[in-house]
C-alpha cells in the first residue's frame, strides 16, 4: 500500500465572496492538467457541496450515488407521548412543540429547526423521543474527459458541517495515490466557515480568486486571514481585473502588504460565460482568448509554486 | 413584514438587490436591514451605517467544576457532537465542536457543569444616513459555525410592527440559509441566467417549498446567459419580479460600493414597484 | 505493555490505516504476549468529532500508547491529557505486525 511515490500536492481554490470565478477557473485548470505532456495529472474535487457546479462544466459521466449519512434528528413517537411538555424548555432551537395538526397535546419535532442535540430525548420522562439518523445527501465518483471528479450534493437545507467535504476529499486522495496523480485540485466553497475549513485542511497551497471592488476586497481579507490562521501558504489571482482598475490597485496594495503573490490577472471577457453555457472549460472553448491565455499563465505560476 | 433575499449561487447579486431595495424604500417606510451573511457580510459597504452598538455573539459552552465532578461520564455519553471526552483525571471540552445545546449541563447528575459564554463573533447595529436600522453579524476568523450567530442576530432587537425587515442571506443552500429564512414572509431569490444560476436556484426552491415560504425571482445580469432559467420559472409558475440587465456601468458602480439607485435613479421606482408586488403575493399566499 | 494500532482490517497482518479518527479498526495488542483483539471503530459512523470519539475509545481501553499515521488536534489534545503516548507509522510499517515490532525496537517516531 504505501509506496515511494511522493504524495499528491493539494491545491484549494477559494474566494471568500461568491461568484468571483472559482469554478470556471478550476474547470480550466482541470482541462490544462490533462493536456498531453503536461505531466501534472490531477484528481478533482468539488467541495462546494450545497451548490455544486463543477460538474456542470466538466460534464462527467455520472458515477453511482453513494449515500451520505450525517447527524440525527429527534422524532417523537405519538403513541408514547403524554403531552407533558418537559421537552420544550430544554430545546434551544424552538424545534419541539405541540403538534399543530393534532388537537391533543402530543408533541412534534420540526425537522428543519432540530439541531440534533438530543436534549429532549433525555428530558422525556416516558422515553417517547428517539434520535433517527438522516441521509443528508449523496456523493459521487464521476469520470470527466480530463480525469476523475469527486463531488457531492447535500440535500437542500441540511447542515453543512464539512463532514461531506472531508469525505469527498478523502476519496480523491485515495484515488490520487492509486493513480499516482501529482495534484488534488479542490474547488472550494464561498465563505470562511466549516466547509471552507474542511476544504483547506491538508492543502499545500491556497489560490484565492478575487475580483476588484469593495466586496471583493473585504472578503479577500477574511479568507486570507482564514488561510493564514491554518498556516496554509496562499497566492491570489484577480478575475475581471479590468472591470474596475481602482479596485485592482487596492487588491495589489493589500497583497503587497501581506507579502502574498499575485499569480495573474484575468481580463473580463464574454468568452467565460459563453464557455460556461457550452459546458466547456474556457481553455478548450476559446484557447486563444485573452482570459484563456491569462488562465494558462496562472496555472503555470500556481503549479510552479505548488511544487517549489 | 420580513423579506429574505437569497440565491443559492454566490455572487448573483443578493447584497446588491437587498441594499438597493432598502435604499429605495427608506424614504417611505421604516426599514430594518439584517445582514445574515455572517461569514462575509458586505451590506455595510453599500449602506454605510454608523455603528453605535456592538455585542459578542456567543455560544454557551460547558465548564466542568472539578470539585463537584465525579467523572461519571454522563456528559460524554449525552453529547451528540463528541465535544466532551473523559480522560483519567478530568473531562475535556472541545469548544469548536460544541453546539451550545446545554444537554450536558441539564444531564449532569451532580450539577457540576456551568455554562460560560464563548464568543464566536460580534453583532453590530447602527443607522444609515437614510434612516435604515442596520444590523449585522460577523463570524470570528477560524470559527466554524455561522448559524448560532444568525439566530442571535435575529433575536437581538425587535423591529417595530410596521417596519419592513430585509434579511440578506448567505450563499449556498445549507442550514445557515434556512436559519435566515425561518419566519420570513417572502423569499426574494436572486439568480443569473446561466446553468450555475439555475442549478443553485433549484436548491433554493426546494428549501422555500419545504418551509412554505412564498417566493419570487430577480434575474440579475440578464443577457449574459441563456433562457433556461426563464423557461424553468415559467414552467413552475414562479413569478419573475425584476430583471436587471448586465451592464459594465452597473458592474463598475457596484464595485465602487454604490446601490442600483445610486447608479441609475430609475431603479428607485422599479424597486418600489417590486415591493408592492411582493406585498400582493404575500396577501395572496395567506389567503390560500 | 498494551498498545493500539489503527488498521484497515481486523487482524495482525492487516495493512495499517494512516487515519486515526476514521480508521475502520483499532487493534489492541499486548506487546509481551502478542495477544491481540480487533475493535471496529464506531467513530466512523458519526457526523463530527470522530477524532474525539476515537480518542475516547482508546482512552477507555486503558492502553499506554497508540500508533497511527496522523492525529488531528482534538484527538491529540485528548490523548495528551490522558497521557497516552502517540507514535507514527513510517515506510517500513506496512502491516500492524510490522508496526508492533518496530515499536518494540523503539524505532517509531513520537508524535509531538
Amino acid at each position: 500500500m504505501p509506496n515511494n511515490t511522493p504524495k499528491a500536492k493539494q491545491l484549494v481554490i477559494l474566494s471568500g465572496k461568491g461568484g468571483t470565478g472559482k469554478t470556471s477557473l478550476c474547470a480550466a485548470f482541470a482541462q490544462l492538467s490533462s493536456q498531453a505532456g503536461e505531466g501534472n495529472h490531477a484528481v478533482f474535487v468539488d467541495a462546494d457541496v450545497d451548490a455544486a457546479n463543477l460538474s456542470l462544466v466538466l460534464q462527467p459521466s455520472l458515477g453511482q450515488p453513494n449515500e451520505f449519512w450525517g447527524g440525527s434528528l429527534a422524532k417523537v413517537d405519538p403513541a408514547l407521548c403524554i403531552g407533558c411538555g418537559a421537552c420544550v424548555p430544554v430545546c434551544r432551537y424552538d424545534a419541539i412543540f405541540p403538534d399543530p395538526n393534532r388537537d391533543d397535546q402530543v408533541h412534534w419535532v420540526d425537522p428543519i429547526a432540530c439541531d440534533g442535540c438530543a436534549a429532549c430525548v433525555y428530558a422525556c420522562p416516558v422515553k417517547a423521543i428517539s434520535m433517527v439518523r438522516q441521509q443528508e445527501g449523496n456523493w459521487f465518483h464521476s469520470e470527466t474527459p480530463y480525469g476523475d471528479l469527486f463531488h457531492a450534493e447535500l440535500f437542500p437545507g441540511r447542515e453543512n458541517s464539512g463532514k461531506l467535504v472531508t469525505l469527498v476529499k478523502q476519496h480523491a486522495r485515495l484515488m490520487a495515490e492509486e493513480t499516482q496523480s501529482k495534484i488534488v485540485l479542490v474547488d472550494g466553497p464561498p465563505g470562511i466557515g466549516c466547509p471552507v475549513i474542511s476544504a483547506c485542511a491538508g492543502a499545500d497551497l491556497g489560490l484565492i480568486v478575487t475580483e476588484p471592488g469593495l466586496s471583493g476586497l473585504h472578503d479577500l481579507k477574511r479568507v486570507l486571514s482564514t488561510l493564514q490562521h491554518f498556516r496554509i501558504p496562499s497566492v491570489i489571482c484577480i478575475n475581471k481585473a479590468d472591470l474596475y482598475p481602482e479596485g485592482t490597485l487596492q487588491i495589489e496594495k493589500f497583497a503587497a502588504e501581506q507579502a502574498t503573490s499575485i499569480v495573474g490577472r484575468i481580463p473580463f471577457g464574454e468568452e467565460i460565460p459563453k464557455a460556461m453555457l457550452q459546458g466547456t472549460p474556457i481553455t478548450e472553448f476559446a484557447p486563444k482568448s485573452h482570459p484563456a491565455l491569462a488562465i494558462k499563465d496562472i496555472w503555470e505560476n500556481t503549479t510552479r509554486m505548488l511544487f517549489a | 413584514m420580513k423579506i429574505a433575499i437569497a440565491s443559492g449561487k454566490g455572487g448573483t447579486g443578493k447584497t446588491t438587490i437587498a441594499t438597493s431595495l432598502a435604499h429605495s424604500l427608506a424614504g417611505s417606510i421604516k426599514v430594518w436591514y439584517l445582514d445574515c451573511d455572517v461569514e462575509a457580510p458586505n451590506g455595510h459597504l453599500f449602506l454605510n451605517p454608523i455603528f453605535t452598538e456592538q455585542v459578542d455573539a456567543v455560544i454557551r459552552i460547558p465548564q466542568i467544576q472539578p470539585e463537584s465532578c465525579t467523572l461519571c461520564g454522563k456528559c460524554v455519553e449525552v453529547c451528540q457532537f463528541h465535544a466532551l471526552a473523559k480522560v483519567a483525571k478530568k473531562i475535556l471540552v472541545f469548544n469548536q465542536l460544541c453546539h451550545g445545546c446545554g444537554s450536558c449541563t441539564w444531564n449532569c447528575p451532580e450539577g457540576a457543569i456551568v455554562e460560560i459564554p464563548n464568543p464566536i463573533g460580534v453583532l453590530e447595529a447602527g443607522l444609515t444616513k437614510h434612516g435604515i436600522h442596520f444590523l449585522q453579524g460577523v463570524l470570528t476568523i477560524s470559527e466554524p459555525m455561522p448559524t448560532p450567530i444568525i439566530r442571535q442576530l435575529k433575536k437581538w432587537k425587535t423591529p417595530p410592527a410596521q417596519a419592513l425587515t430585509l434579511l440578506d442571506a448567505p450563499p449556498g443552500a445549507s442550514c445557515s440559509v434556512v436559519e435566515t429564512l425561518r419566519g420570513a414572509d417572502f423569499a426574494l431569490l436572486v439568480t443569473e441566467p446561466t446553468p450555475f444560476g439555475l442549478h443553485d436556484l433549484k436548491q433554493m426552491l426546494g428549501i422555500v417549498d419545504d418551509m412554505h415560504i412564498p417566493c419570487g425571482v430577480v434575474i440579475n445580469r440578464d443577457g449574459i446567459g441563456n433562457d433556461q432559467v426563464d423557461k424553468f420559472l415559467a414552467e413552475k409558475q414562479i413569478p419573475v419580479l425584476l430583471r436587471v440587465p448586465f451592464s459594465k456601468e452597473l458592474a463598475e458602480g457596484i464595485a465602487a460600493g454604490q446601490t442600483l439607485v445610486d447608479i441609475l435613479p430609475d431603479y428607485r421606482q422599479k424597486l418600489q414597484h417590486l415591493f408592492e408586488e411582493i406585498i400582493h403575493l404575500v396577501k395572496v399566499s395567506y389567503a390560500k | 505493555m498494551n498498545i493500539i494500532i489503527s488498521a484497515l482490517e481486523a487482524d495482525l497482518e492487516s495493512p495499517i490505516c494512516e487515519r486515526f479518527g476514521r480508521a475502520p479498526y483499532f487493534l489492541s495488542v499486548d506487546t509481551e504476549t502478542m495477544a491481540w483483539e480487533a475493535h471496529a471503530n464506531q467513530a466512523t459512523m458519526r457526523a463530527g468529532g470522530a477524532g474525539v470519539a476515537a480518542a475516547q475509545f482508546v482512552i477507555d481501553q486503558k492502553v499506554e500508547a497508540v500508533i497511527s499515521g496522523d492525529f488531528g488536534p482534538n484527538a491529540a489534545g485528548a490523548l495528551r491529557a490522558a497521557t497516552i503516548a502517540m507514535y507514527l507509522f513510517n515506510d517500513d510499517t506496512k502491516t500492524v505486525n510490522q508496526a508492533v515490532e518496530l515499536f518494540k525496537e523503539n524505532k517509531l517516531a513520537n508524535f509531538a
